[in-house]
């Protein structure tokens, strides 16, 4: 199933297969009706989240913050490759932590690509801090990655809580990334436009999503305070961007679900049965043996460090499906380990972890040149070093404010 | 005489101006901007990272293509009006320096500019892309300093061995 998902035959979503693979695992017996319902229960408000966010993501492109982006990284950089790069970092991060990592690689990135050839920068390290990022500054709120909505829902934390963890070890990661960065691109990054180039006409400023953004934000730690389960908040964001959309005409109610991407949420569903399944059917007693117990230091590191061998072998989505129920018994450390693993790991191997066997089909497919090479080599550095710094700072976060 | 530049983001002018000084009037100037086909292919991995959106969202690597190419048209444009003279531009996709050093052959000129360290002087000045095209060009080349060229001071003395 998983090799389906990575190949996609004839351009199929992925859904395609995973929903009668679900049927199947049910029908078979693979799966009991109630661990499946239970399953599904356990997802449906990460579905909900996910959806929102997606929704609320859209529209503030529709509103113009991505191009808005574009336009402040040009004026602030003015053709250097070093204050872009930091201004991408910038960005990155918070759009990644705030709309999820979706909007990054699928809004941000040819934002970035288009700034940095208009202003005469070699774009290769900034679309290559783009595609880090979206992976590595994932980690700050429950919201930046479907891996940690379904950690948020199985760890018991709070939106704040979960946020005040993850802090330390989100500044960290990109610290660590950003001085990798400047190291392994050095040459790239000293190739600075003679010409100053024309920054263009000033951006307007789109208020109205990102005020709405900051007051879903507030929505979330109000909620959490407050004992209501944060994917209304999420709901509401959402609903007043494509709302006004809506009112000005610049959407129709069919290109609001299809920002919600419903064959993307029901493959979440399918894929947690499917996963579920095969947890039930020995995965668990397997890896249960490997798996460190405690909340020390080490037990942290390697946690973080199975996770993300786990996430470059099957795909990070599955493996925190997959770990989740077994670390959840520990605690909230063991399961926000796993999140730093499978969150920054994927970006050790080329398309974030495919099955081996697939990426050179999907290379191929796209006729991409891609250095593979040089990818990995990259990911070989950044990703040792910004798992380990983040793992330090969230045993360090976790002595100091307490689960 | 048919003179080959090769022209890159941030760097180009200097080929530009290198033409305008030493490149007779009559000659037959060809403005080269190579694509590298990894960086939207970077994009289309990200997204083919992220398991389950076929279908849901857009593939951000093929709007990158489209901006690739519009870009490297916008950077050839720029440079042909800062030559004023007449000349063909071309774009190619493909490894940088190997398509560089194809562009070349039959060429009576490789005008191209240093991309690496320029901060002194010496052989780290050159990226392994330029230094594939200076290796194996099959013409004279120019080689130019994007801007002024450091001082000779920026070179080391000699080991003290050496007498």
């Amino acid at each position: 199933m998983l090799a389906w998902a990575v190949a996609r035959p004839r351009g199929l979503p992925e859904a395609a297969l995973a929903v009668p693979a679900a049927g199947l695992a049910i029908g078979t017996g693979a799966i009991t009706l109630d661990h499946a319902r239970a399953e599904a229960e356990r997802l449906g408000p990460v579905v909900g989240f996910l959806a929102a966010v997606l929704v609320l993501a859209h529209f503030c492109d529709v509103e113009g913050l991505f191009r808005a982006c574009g336009a402040w990284m040009a004026r602030w950089a003015a053709g250097r490759p070093v204050p872009l790069l930091t201004a991408v970092f910038a960005l990155a991060s918070v759009i990644t932590a705030v709309l999820s990592l979706d909007a990054t690689v699928v809004l941000l990135t040819p934002v970035v690509f288009a700034t940095a050839a208009r202003t005469g920068v070699r774009p290769k390290p900034h679309v290559y801090a783009c595609t880090h990022l979206s992976n590595t500054a994932s980690l700050l709120l429950p919201v930046s990655n479907l891996t940690n909505l379904l950690a948020f829902m199985a760890s018991g934390l709070t939106f704040s809580r979960f946020a005040v963890l993850m802090a330390l070890p989100w500044l960290a990661a990109i610290g660590a990334e950003y001085v990798v960065f400047r190291r392994f691109f050095v040459r790239d990054l000293s190739a600075a436009a003679p010409v100053v180039p024309d920054p263009g006409e000033a951006p307007g400023l789109p208020l109205f999503a990102l005020v709405t953004v900051g007051c879903t934000l507030a929505g979330f730690v109000v909620a959490s305070a407050a004992g209501i389960e944060p994917v209304w908040a999420a709901l509401a964001g959402a609903l007043v961007l494509a709302g006004r959309a809506l009112l000005r005409g610049k959407a129709t109610p069919l290109t609001v679900v299809r920002a919600a991407a419903p064959a993307f949420l029901a493959f979440v569903l399918a894929l947690g049965i499917v996963v579920r399944a095969v947890v039930d059917n020995g995965l668990e007693d397997a890896l249960g043996h490997v798996l460190p117990g405690g909340s020390g230091l080490p037990a942290l590191l390697g946690i973080a460090a199975l996770a993300a061998v786990l996430a470059n072998l099957i795909n990070n989505l599955p493996a925190v499906l997959v770990l989740l129920p077994l670390t959840a018994p520990a605690g909230p450390g063991a399961v926000l380990a796993v999140l730093l693993g499978v969150n920054i790991g994927p970006n050790l191997t080329y398309a974030g972890s495919l099955a081996t066997l697939l990426w050179r089909r999907i290379v191929h497919q796209h006729e991409h040149g891609v250095d593979l090479k040089e990818f990995t080599r990259l990911g070989l550095v950044a990703v040792p070093s910004a798992l380990g710094v983040a793992v330090v700072a969230l045993w360090g976060a976790l002595r100091v404010v307490g689960v | 005489m048919r003179v080959v530049v090769w022209l890159t983001e941030g760097t180009w002018p200097a080929c530009v101006d290198a033409v305008r000084t030493h490149v007779p009037a009559a000659g037959d100037v060809v403005l080269l901007h190579v694509a590298e086909p990894g960086v939207p292919g970077l994009a289309h991995g990200a997204f083919a990272g992220l398991l389950g959106r076929g279908g849901s969202e857009h593939d951000p690597g093929d709007r990158m293509d489209e901006l690739d190419e519009r870009s490297a048209g916008a950077l050839l444009a720029a440079a042909a009006e800062r030559l004023g003279r007449p000349c063909t531009e071309v774009e190619r996709t493909g490894r940088v320096e190997r398509e560089v050093v194809a562009a070349a052959e039959g060429a009576d000129l490789l005008v191209l500019a240093r991309d690496g360290d320029r901060t002194r002087l010496g052989p780290r000045s050159l990226g392994p892309a330029v230094r594939f095209a200076v290796d194996h060009a099959p013409c004279p080349v120019l080689l130019v300093w994007p801007e002024a060229a450091p001082g000779l001071t920026t070179i080391p003395p000699p080991p003290a061995h050496h007498r």
